[in-house]
């Protein structure tokens, strides 16, 4: 069995910080870090391996600017078999779509018979949660979004998905993308003999020629969104810091607060 | 490629320390880009001297012909429309003003589902398109995409909207890339700008920066937004519409996946997605048996409890009640948090809510950083106190003059 993983590098957005005055990104200290959710779904894909009595093969594949490599090398010391970067500066700008279409493209023309590939959900920098479902569709297989738990059933696929309602089990043909939405947050540490085997593993460099895609359909050209203006959020006006030392004081300031903001009109109190 | 006009550029730096990957350093006092650069156009917005800019070939497309806006009715449990589809509708109406489209319904469900037309009419519809079929009572990918790709090649509505809840985020995006289309989720906002094109705002970087979107060349332009960002306005009983029947080719063999079980979550009666009313917990309500006392201030406050990631992961709250990254995104009228510290995972899942109270033992939790009123004190003594002060004044309806 051939299990691809879709990983994602993204800034620890814990560290994103918004300079009021000027509305620019502070950058200075923000580290790089495999997208949590894409950990998850490389932890399932292992957790398969380790379950399942034949050899499972696991492929990490990331598109990103050249230092992406890191957050595959993490892949590799986890236990990922192998790593593709596609990385090329003519990949630049793209939106979903245009991520989509070249990471599916490279999975359709150099990524034969695959059973299964895993994503995260959403990436923690754009949170759209698009790439995976529209992949889906550009090779034209069956998708579970926001999956738990993945469990390979003869040539099917069964997923635990949360919904509004509830918790759905959905059954899927192979081959089928599978988003996983939720995992551990425990990160787990490689130990050094996974460190040395990580470096002995093959990870390559793919570019746009290597996909033989139009030029009009890479990055920023191929992009069907266009960023027109980034800006600062609205700022709240600030918090008010009350000393909530005394019970029954915090208790008429928190009635103050909701009469203020109208969400409830206070009883008059009794008077004595 | 992004362009520097080497006259304009006077090397201030405010495009090096604003670029979130490190794609631009100042040599020789000129802003030089490496190929970390991802285009995202942040240092063009920057630059104070307007010499950073982005050069694309344009390709003039007819887009002409793609007229009205058009909301996907998502159906609960129960074959009602979800609130956020009411909601979309308020805006879709408000958006029509600016452009005269006609507001179109896509309601694809079971048999039966044409009951729902008059409602959605009076909720801001001109037409509302009825696409019955038995394999559209439960939700599958395959389904919803088959029979939503067709209407909307037969309609070509210029604007296409639909829920961010768990089933919208999974059909919008196979749905514009069966369509080729841009597509943006999570928007904040929308509105039309000079050229007719639809402005979306959304948050990113964990809602550090927002950005405005647009959808140039293709069409339809497609957006999801989450419940409660905008508002439904109340419904108009007196509107006028059209509701229309329409067949669909929908065969079973093209429904890959099945739906074999569905676990129903019992344990909450309102969706936390839904709630007006807020009450969050974390770990700082310290003991498991603190939970009942939590649920009684949510019943005087005529609100749903809500949780953080550690009280779901220590199995002391259903999982359906976890708000953050991970989680629900909520953006009540009041978000109450109590005993909740506030990371980023957390807050992500929060921040958009209109008004927001947070009561921490520890001063320094970055919850306060995006509360309205924060009191530093023990979630253990404030909330059998609140509730004694609730349950007195309940007591006593407020007196009015001549009861004194």
């Amino acid at each position: 069995m051939r299990i691809a993983v879709l990983v994602k590098q993204v800034p620890e957005t814990d560290s994103v910080r918004v300079e009021v005055e000027t509305g620019t990104i502070i950058r200075e200290g923000v580290p790089s870090i495999l997208n949590p959710f894409c950990e998850y779904a490389l932890d399932e894909a292992l957790r398969l391996r380790g379950a399942m009595k034949e050899k499972v093969e696991i492929v990490a594949v990331s598109m990103g600017p050249p230092q992406a490599r890191s957050a595959l090398m993490r892949c590799l010391e986890l236990g990922a078999d192998r790593g593709f970067l596609l990385s090329d500066r003519g990949f630049a700008g793209s939106d979903c779509w245009a991520t989509a279409l070249a990471l599916g493209t490279f999975i359709r023309k150099r990524l034969g018979g695959l059973d299964l590939i895993l994503t995260g959900k959403q990436a923690i920098d754009g949170d759209t949660a698009q790439v995976p479902a529209e992949m889906a569709e550009i090779l034209g297989i069956p998708q579970v979004t926001g999956g738990e738990r993945v469990d390979v059933d003869g040539d099917h696929v069964m997923v635990t998905r949360e919904i509004e309602e509830g918790v759905e089990m959905v059954r899927s043909p192979l081959p089928a993308l599978i988003s996983i939405g939720r995992g551990s947050n425990i990160r787990r540490f490689p130990s050094m003999k996974d460190l040395m085997d990580a470096r002995e593993k093959s990870l390559r460099v793919i570019t746009a020629d290597d996909l033989e895609l139009d030029t009009g359909d890479l990055g920023l050209m191929g992009s069907r969104t266009r960023v027109i203006r980034v800006f600062p959020p609205p700022a709240r006006e600030g918090c008010r810091i009350e000393d909530g030392s005394d019970p029954e004081v915090a208790v008429d300031r928190i009635l103050d607060f909701l009469e203020e903001k109208g969400i409830r009109t206070r009883g008059r109190e009794r008077p004595c | 490629m992004l362009i520097v006009d080497e006259d304009e550029c006077t090397g201030c730096r405010a495009c090096e320390r604003g670029c979130p990957f490190e794609a631009i350093t100042i040599v020789d006092g000129i802003a030089t880009i490496n190929e970390r650069c991802i285009l995202c156009g942040i240092c063009v917005n920057l630059c104070p001297v307007h010499a950073i800019s982005i050069e694309r070939e344009e390709v003039e497309t007819d887009l002409s012909g793609w007229k009205g806006i058009m909301v996907w009715c998502e159906l609960d449990a129960d074959m009602e429309p979800r609130e956020v589809v009411l909601e979309l509708l308020g805006k879709a109406r408000s958006l029509s003003h600016t452009t005269g489209d006609e507001v179109i319904v896509a309601l694809p469900g079971p048999r039966g589902i044409e009951r729902l037309g008059e409602g959605l009419i009076a909720q801001g519809a001109d037409r509302v398109i009825c696409l019955e079929h038995d394999l559209l009572k439960g939700y599958t990918t395959d389904a919803f995409a088959n029979v939503l790709v067709a209407i909307i090649a037969e309609e070509r509505p210029s604007v296409v909207l639909m829920g961010a809840t768990i089933n919208g985020r999974d059909l919008a995006p196979r749905l514009a890339a069966r369509l080729g289309t841009g597509l943006t989720a999570d928007c904040t906002d929308l509105t039309i700008d000079d050229e007719e094109r639809l402005l979306q705002t959304r948050p990113a970087f964990g809602g550090n920066i927002m950005a405005s979107i647009i959808t140039p060349r293709t069409r339809p332009q497609m957006a999801t937004v989450r419940p409660r960002v905008f508002r439904s306005p109340p419904p108009e009983e007196s509107r006028e519409g059209v509701v229309e029947k329409r067949g669909t080719t929908l065969r079973r063999s093209q429904v890959r996946t099945r739906v074999v079980d569905l676990i129903p979550d019992d344990q909450q009666e309102m969706r936390v997605e839904e709630a007006r009313i807020l009450v969050s917990v974390g770990r700082g309500v310290a003991k498991r048996d603190n939970l009942e006392i939590i649920k009684e201030l949510a019943e005087l406050l005529d609100a749903t409890v809500s949780s953080s990631r550690s009280l779901v992961e220590m199995g002391w709250m259903p999982r359906s009640t976890q708000v953050g990254q991970s989680g629900k995104t909520v953006s009540p009228r009041i978000y109450i948090a109590l005993g909740i510290s506030g990371a980023v995972q957390h807050t992500v899942g929060m921040s958009s809510s209109d008004i927001i109270l947070a009561i921490n033992r520890d001063p320094e939790a970055p919850i306060f950083k995006v509360a309205d009123l924060g009191i530093v004190g023990d979630v253990e003594e404030i909330v059998p106190a609140l509730i004694r002060r609730l349950k007195m004044e309940g007591d006593q309806p407020p007196m009015t003059e001549s009861s004194m």
